[in-house]
């Protein structure tokens, strides 16, 4: 579905990402993880259009993509649930849910997708008409998760949906994750947290200083002594 | 007392002025960060676009003013596309310079097209007799004035809140790669905010003609600064604020020339702008969010 081939990016002089490839198939939960600053969110930045490559080809659908403007990208059928939230703080849960369904026209659709968003998170349903700034922290991620759904998309890119949210939160984010998975949206989930991530994913990469180092099943590099030690804290 | 609600009236009609350019400037700051210096002579031109249609091509209060907004709109984007898109990821100082370099081009190529004699707006434009209200005389144009200025705030209150575009303006201010995110063209959405705040600086240069008289190519200046002080009073960024601001500023002034200090009238506008950056830089309606993580 998506086919990451050998790309480059640079932040100014300095090489963010150096000659990933990547491959992600329909229906599947890839995860990605690394450490802080390996390069995980320049990826995802990079799939959605806000970052371009210097060189390398990025194939959503069998169409190249790389370089395209964020627009363009999201009306192909990737969104993004950015790193942080960034949800629009100064809006209602209703105005942010509506943003998502931006570039839609199908008044029928977005219904749907609302009531579908409201069903997966009951939470933003009560707090429908309530200013988005003053959700709490699990709250904003379950909003920035329901405004990347809106837009009804194929792939659906997880920035650190776990960053700061207490363990039980976790738990039912991640169980949300399966579920969207399951209603056929495929994921890429990027994560501190491996643990976690490798106990939902199908596949995994693991990425160092822009570079991926290791990739395979989730079962594989869940037992792989290397990993364990850099990354799952275990011995 | 009759004298003091006189000027009050004045003040409204005044301040009602200054809101309709502060909304500019405080959309234009919410969406790029960017105090547009230039948007005091959007005002001017479109008090000339509004003067040029009413003498030349004799049309009345409201086309000239429908024509004025729309083509200060364009002029706004051709602004925008011209001078400050190229520097949307230079520092803040070089846009800042930049504006005040547009402002100078504008005032100045007005004066070499046309020469730097003021005009006079007709006085005929709008029949309107005066109200008696409470014993005091009001103006019907400074009733036309309040009304045109309430309605277009509202508006833009609307275009804001409900439609598409106003939805993507506010979260292009609080977050433009999030805003990309949603698949909105920041760009346009940039743009459509210049051509709204210019096309409400039109609006007021008209108006401005039709209650003043006098409109000359440097007309902008004292007006565009009153504006920005406005601005900045009410909150720079927040668009309720401008309104309350640009009001409070008109009745400030024209109180103070009620009490005799005509002449101060202009010093006061910026001893207001110096107390409220001293006691509450963000303005009256500002707060500071806080964001959680």
């Amino acid at each position: 579905m998506l086919k990451i081939n050998d790309i480059n990016v640079y932040y100014g002089n300095i090489h963010a990402l150096k000659g990933v490839s990547l491959d992600i198939n329909a229906g599947e939960i890839v995860t990605l993880i690394g450490a802080n600053g390996a390069g995980k969110s320049t990826l995802l930045k990079t799939i959605s259009g806000l970052l371009k490559p210097k060189t390398g080809e990025i194939l959503f659908e069998n169409e190249h993509v790389a370089g395209k403007v964020p627009q363009l990208i999201v009306k192909r059928g990737i969104s993004q649930v950015p790193e942080g939230r960034r949800v629009f703080a100064n809006m209602s849960v209703e105005e942010n849910l509506e943003l998502g369904a931006f570039l839609r026209k199908d008044k029928k659709g977005i219904q749907e997708d609302f009531d579908k968003v409201f069903q997966l998170f009951p939470r933003l349903l009560e707090r429908r008409k309530q200013q988005s700034g003053t959700l709490s922290g699990g709250e904003q991620q379950m909003l920035a998760m329901g405004r990347a759904l809106m837009a009804r998309p194929r792939l659906l890119l997880l920035d650190e949906p776990s960053m700061g949210l207490a363990p039980l939160l976790v738990k039912t984010i991640f169980r949300i994750i399966e579920e969207i998975n399951q209603t056929g949206t495929t994921i890429l989930l990027v994560e501190q947290n491996a643990n976690m991530a490798l106990s939902i994913a199908n596949r995994a990469y693991v990425i160092e200083t822009g570079k991926i180092v290791a990739s395979g099943t989730a079962a594989e590099l869940g037992q792989s002594d290397q990993i364990r030690k850099a990354y799952l804290g275990g011995h | 007392m009759e004298q003091f609600i006189q000027q009050l009236v004045n003040g409204i009609s005044l301040g009602s002025i200054y809101a309709l350019i502060a909304l500019g400037y405080t959309m234009v700051y919410g969406i790029v960060k960017l105090i547009n210096f230039a948007h005091g002579d959007v005002f001017m031109v479109g008090a000339f676009i509004g003067f040029y249609s009413i003498t030349f091509l004799h049309l009345g209060f409201f086309p000239a003013l429908l024509i004025s907004m729309a083509a200060c709109a364009l002029f706004g984007v051709l602004i925008e596309r011209i001078a400050y898109k190229p520097l949307r990821n230079a520092t803040r100082i070089a846009a800042l310079i930049t504006a005040i370099g547009v402002s100078l081009f504008i005032e100045y190529g007005t004066i070499y097209i046309r020469g730097a004699q003021p005009e006079a707006y007709p006085n005929n434009v709008v029949p309107l007799k005066s109200i008696e209200l409470f014993g005091v005389k009001i103006s019907g144009q400074s009733i036309l004035i309040l009304a045109v200025s309430i309605f277009l705030m509202i508006v833009l209150q609307f275009v804001v809140h409900k439609t598409k575009i106003g939805k993507a303006m506010r979260a292009v201010s609080h977050d433009q790669d999030a805003a990309k995110l949603m698949g909105i063209n920041v760009n346009n959405t940039i743009s459509a905010t210049f051509a709204i705040g210019s096309a409400l600086a039109g609006a007021a240069g008209v108006i401005f003609g039709m209650y003043y008289t006098k409109i000359e190519p440097l007309m902008g200046i004292i007006p565009g600064l009153k504006a920005f002080v406005a601005a900045v009073l009410g909150g720079i960024g927040i668009i309720p604020g401008a309104m309350v601001g640009g009001l409070l500023l008109g009745v400030i002034e024209a109180l103070v020339s009620a009490l005799g200090g005509s002449l101060w009238r202009d010093a006061v506008a910026f001893i207001v702008l110096i107390l409220i950056l001293i006691f509450r830089p963000a303005g009256l309606f500002g707060k500071n969010v806080r964001e959680k993580v």
